[in-house]
């Protein structure tokens, strides 16, 4: 499970708030640890509690932070699929609900009164670049410093997240008391875009903009989601006054101030449903803030074809569950109007059905995540409290079995330790360089994968053998007392074109003497006692021999070929000294490295 | 014995024995019997300790004591007589001119104490200048003899003032010595044997170790490392999870295939292809071979519908699916892809058994690197297929694991994996660190994930993994995950490391699971 090791930074989105406001909107005060376990119950994680000036300062250094704010600020870690909770608004309204201090509200979509909707029109060159568009109206809103921040923030959230980097959504926000639609969604060559970029003091043609950008710190990430289509995106008004250039920049035309009062949303991208979650989202969050609370104005979206939509959306689904599926699923047993209750408590408004037989759950338009059954029965038992459910064995019986490959590598790692050899862990990735040059052999004549986007030349190829790792772990403890007698059995990746994946692991033993003398005696005797270990004669008919071979690892007329179970399984002998000299050392050195598939 | 061997150790220490036997049970002092010996207290210390070397043969108590011994010039009088004693002795009868008497070594001190010892008397008018002359026929030389008594050990017979009187010249200082009082031992005999260092086969063949002596081992020191090959500490760690999963009765998934498609990666899993783990920065894609060739088709067709369109109850991603990114190689970003492939392998029999699997295996990432992370670690994940599991069930189960560990207090938070629903962190308190700590991921697979598989609509999988690394670098003490895992480990930790016992104490878990600061979940 991908989260189970790591939890990236793309995984969690982080969402900072500052703890007064967020105590104000709660109407209550908590100490921090009342609001660490507020936050672990409804599965949120405070993850710092720190301030501006905590934050400058740990970044820059003290000097910088001087004169920065010391309002406390709560760093909170909201599931990736929750893009309600990416606000304080959000989170404010998720958990007055969950606590059930408030009712969740229901959000409405409203034609504007005198019919003249505002119009956004799709022209068809968008279709190769960007081609879907959603839109909205934010009517009579009233900002704040701590608002307006809030609805900047959220739009950056989003884009991180749901959005991937503006890739598949880009948002734009406008004063709409500064343009007069309808507007047009169009795609046109970059040389024929031109405007003055938010917060730019003059006009620059689409080409001087993504030039302008390209050193942005924050800019210069998207601009290759556009760079090289023929046609960029753009939005205009009825007076050619530019919009925004999706997912670029917006004009500074329309740029949004605290005194704005009407703010056109739009939304272009590639994933229609993802654009019509973000939208949903971000006007449900803050028509809070307009006269007519939680409303929405909608706007009309035009096709080229002719087809029309009306958005935002704002749908609320109806789902019916059967109590006995949630109570059986969580291993609990609460009645159907108890489970709808809480089912309520998380947004989910609920009521009991028929006989009892069923609990109707309305998903708003704010909970995109709930998508099937499942969604619904982990938010009962989330309000149910995880740590209230009742810990059971299941009766699932069940005899255990080794992975045979794997029963046997333990056997083997165990007496090739007491025959008085180290074991390493080695890195199944490895360069080019490890492989083959190091070797003397030529990377086309190795089976090798190759990784497409390896970061470094560390990770350029995955092992065909267990040699390099050995001969580097040695390089890296050459103050050790020698001898050195290392082993390893591991996985080796070779192409292979009748798997699926045209690959395969093959499970290798490697065995490595370092030391003033060759020793390939001690190596030799290894192989025997290996050889003795799988019951495996010295014998031509049906035991195993050694015969002489040439391998550019190896010293010529030092190395031999190991032949077991009628099959070549490896070679043995003394390094070639360019092989020693390559990996850094200076003793020679003598190795072993077999295929153990066969002896299964 | 000849009087050369009466300074030899061994003979020494016999002597020694034999006074002391003559001493009887309240034994004797070390200045007394060396004096009686007539040997330098030095010696009869190493008769001593040579004696006490052989166990219980004597009890020798240290003691401090005051002494009255020789000074170098003592000695010489003791040799040569006093000053005094040897002017009287070098004036012949007709006289000495007191120039002369002057030019010998003891000429000064000894003419002005002769003189007032009136032993020699002063002629001023002789001719040829002052001479001096005997004044007594013969002298007694007190001093010589007061010192004799000392060197003889018999310095208490002196009067007080004598010893004063002789100090101020000089002759005699006092001393702060050690000594021993010297009692028989519960093995005491007045023969001593001679020391064995070691038993030989010689001695078994013959019997004679019975009435040897050996030398006494000194068992403050270190004994000598035997000679072995060392197991590598991780892997270590690894057999006994191995051990614990098939302690529970779970199946070992075949987990050797590092290379795998996007399809059972990401795709089977119900993870969208938009999902930031299936980014470049995130995920090693494959160059060469770049892609799948091979899938159930049917089953691809269920997958592509169930993310496109939704179905089974479920909304689905409604996106465009493409093929192309589903066979995209990759290296495999987590053993779930295994868990994935089992299942399916599981919905094809005929008739559907329960099912308990577990892998402890190599999965990777192409992440920033740093201290904690690398681009390969080992992941450890269990899976339970039945009909009818709950959320309490995937609680229990994981409180039976890591009671193994030695866990005993686990915390369940909500959370959110894009292929399980519901989703739980399990958290463990730590002592030491005062507080709740990640200890793995868990959940129930999703519907979207198990009904294109094909398996029955009442079954359910709960599932749950952790790193291998994480728990054993705090384990072990590990800062710094290269030397622990890869070509740089340190091989002298790897000598040197312990037994892997998990559940061995609570408090060797503890602090085995737990994250503090700057170790993060690998």
């Amino acid at each position: 499970m991908r989260n189970v090791t790591v939890a990236q930074a793309s995984d969690m989105p982080t969402v900072s708030v500052k703890r007064e406001l967020l105590f104000q909107a709660l109407g209550r005060r908590y100490t921090d640890e009342e609001f660490d376990e507020l936050c672990f119950d409804f599965g949120l994680e405070l993850d710092e509690i720190t301030s501006e000036k905590d934050i400058i300062s740990k970044e820059q250094g003290d000097g910088k932070a001087e004169g920065a704010s010391d309002i406390i600020i709560y760093k909170i870690d909201v599931p990736a699929n929750r893009y309600d909770l990416l606000c304080l608004e959000g989170l404010v309204r998720g958990l007055q609900v969950f606590k059930e201090r408030i009712k969740a509200p229901r959000y409405k979509r409203i034609m504007p009164a005198n019919g003249g909707v505002q119009r956004l029109i799709i022209t068809e060159e968008t279709a190769q670049v960007r081609p879907h568009a959603v839109a909205a109206v934010l009517r009579n809103i009233t900002f704040s410093k701590d608002r307006y921040d809030s609805f900047i923030d959220l739009q950056e959230k989003l884009h991180q997240n749901i959005c991937r980097k503006r890739a598949l959504v880009a948002i734009g926000t406008h004063d709409l008391d500064t343009i007069s639609g309808p507007f047009t969604y169009t795609a046109r060559p970059p040389s024929e875009i031109r405007f003055k970029p938010l917060n730019q003091s003059k006009e620059y043609t689409a080409s001087e903009i993504m030039d302008l950008y390209r050193t942005d710190s924050q800019l210069k990430h998207y601009l290759h989601i556009i760079e090289n289509k023929p046609l960029y995106p753009v939005i205009y008004d009825s007076n050619g006054v530019v919009l925004s250039m999706p997912p670029i920049i917006n004009g500074n035309h329309t740029k949004i101030s605290l005194n704005t009062r009407n703010v056109f949303v739009e939304c272009t991208a590639t994933d229609i449903t993802k654009a019509k979650i973000v939208l949903d989202i971000l006007v449900t969050m803050f028509s809070e803030y307009c006269e007519k609370q939680f409303t929405v104005e909608a706007a009309e979206v035009t096709y080229h074809n002719g087809k029309t939509c009306i958005y935002p959306e704002l749908a609320y689904r109806r789902e019916k569950v059967k109590p006995d599926l949630i109570n059986k699923k969580i291993g609990i047993s609460e009645t159907p109007s108890s489970l709808a209750k809480l089912l309520t408590r998380m947004c989910l408004k609920s009521h009991v059905t028929g006989n009892g037989n069923n609990i109707e759950i309305e998903i708003p338009p704010t909970r995109a995540d709930i998508i099937h059954a499942c969604d619904i029965i982990e938010d009962a038992a989330i309000a149910y409290g995880y740590n209230n459910i009742q810990m059971t064995i299941p009766k699932t019986y069940t005899i255990a079995n080794q992975f045979p490959l794997n029963k046997l590598t333990e056997l083997l790692r165990q007496d090739l330790a007491a025959a008085g050899f180290t074991e390493a862990l080695t890195f199944a990735l490895c360069s080019q360089e490890d492989i083959a040059d190091k070797l003397g052999v030529d990377i086309s004549s190795t089976k090798a994968v190759h990784i497409a986007n390896p970061k470094t030349a560390e990770f350029q190829v995955a092992r065909t053998s267990l040699l390099p790792g050995l001969l580097k772990t040695i390089a890296a403890n050459r103050k050790m007392p020698l001898p050195l007698k290392l082993f390893e059995i591991s996985d080796i990746v070779v192409k292979d074109s009748t798997k699926d994946v045209g690959a395969r692991n093959q499970r290798n033993l490697c065995a490595i003497y370092y030391n003033k003398n060759p020793g390939f005696e001690v190596i030799h005797g290894l192989l025997d006692r290996v050889m003795q270990l799988l019951a495996v004669p010295p014998s031509k008919e049906s035991g195993y021999l050694i015969k002489a071979a040439e391998d550019s690892a190896f010293f010529p007329g030092r190395c031999a070929e190991i032949f077991a179970k009628g099959q070549s399984i490896g070679k043995l002998g003394v390094l070639h000294p360019d092989v020693i000299t390559k990996f850094e050392l200076t003793m020679p050195c003598s190795a072993l490295e077999i295929n153990i598939e066969p002896f299964l | 014995m000849s009087p050369a061997m009466a300074t030899d150790g061994p003979a020494l220490a016999e002597l020694l024995l034999q006074r002391l036997e003559r001493a009887g049970g309240g034994g004797l002092g070390s200045l007394e019997a060396a004096a009686a010996l007539g040997l330098e207290h030095q010696q009869l210390v190493g008769a001593v300790k040579s004696l006490q070397a052989l166990g219980e043969v004597i009890e020798a108590e240290q003691r401090s004591s005051k002494r009255w011994e020789l000074t170098p010039e003592g000695k010489e009088i003791v040799q040569e007589g006093s000053h005094e004693a040897r002017v009287f002795d070098s004036i012949p009868a007709e006289g000495l001119p007191q120039s002369e008497l002057m030019k010998l070594p003891s000429g000064k001190v000894g003419f002005s104490k002769a003189m007032s010892n009136k032993w020699v008397r002063l002629d001023k008018n002789a001719d040829g200048g002052p001479r001096v002359f005997r004044a007594v026929e013969s002298v007694q030389d007190l001093v010589r003899e007061k010192l004799q008594l000392v060197q003889r050990g018999d310095a208490e017979s002196l009067e007080e003032k004598d010893k004063n009187e002789l100090k101020k010249r000089k002759l005699l200082m006092e001393v702060n010595i050690k000594t021993y009082w010297i009692r028989k031992g519960s093995a005491f005999s007045t023969t001593v044997t001679k020391q064995e260092t070691d038993l030989t086969p010689e001695m078994l063949a013959s019997g004679s170790w019975r009435d040897l002596k050996f030398k006494a081992y000194n068992f403050e020191a270190l004994g000598i490392m035997p000679e072995s090959g060392h197991l590598h500490p991780l892997l270590k760690v690894r057999t006994q999870f191995r051990q614990i999963f098939l302690e529970m009765g779970f199946t070992e998934m075949p987990t050797n295939n590092f290379i795998e498609s996007s399809f059972w990666n990401f795709d089977a899993l119900f993870q969208p292809q938009q999902h930031p783990a299936r980014d470049q920065h995130d995920t090693f894609f494959l160059q060469d071979p770049a892609e799948a060739t091979d899938f159930p088709t049917d089953y691809l067709k269920r997958v592509k519908k169930i993310h496109s369109q939704g179905g089974y109850g479920s909304q689905g991603y409604k996106y465009d699916w493409k093929l192309e990114e589903a066979r995209k190689n990759i290296l495999r970003t987590h053993t779930t892809a295994v868990s994935a492939r089992m299942l399916y392998r599981l919905a094809q029999q005929e008739k559907f058994t329960p099912a308990k699997y577990f892998s402890i295996d190599r999965v990777f990432r192409n992440e920033t690197l740093d201290a904690t992370h690398l681009a390969e670690f080992h992941q450890i994940e269990g899976v339970v297929a039945d009909y009818g599991l709950t959320l309490g069930d995937l609680m229990g189960t994981l409180r039976e694991f890591f009671t193994k560990l030695g866990i005993s207090q686990l915390r369940f938070k909500p959370a959110y994996n894009p292929y399980t629903e519901p989703s739980m962190e399990v958290f463990s308190y730590h002592r030491g660190l005062q507080k709740w700590v990640e200890v793995g991921n868990s959940g129930i697979f999703r519907p979207e994930m198990l009904l294109p598989m094909g398996l029955p609509e009442g079954v359910s999988v709960i599932a749950w993994g952790l790193s291998l690394e994480r728990p054993t670098m705090i384990k072990y003490g590990i800062n710094n995950i290269r030397e622990l895992v890869g070509h740089k480990v340190n091989l002298q930790m790897v000598y040197e490391g312990p037994l892997c016992r998990l559940d061995a104490c609570v408090y060797t878990m503890e602090p085995m699971l737990a994250q503090p600061s700057g170790v993060d979940a690998t």
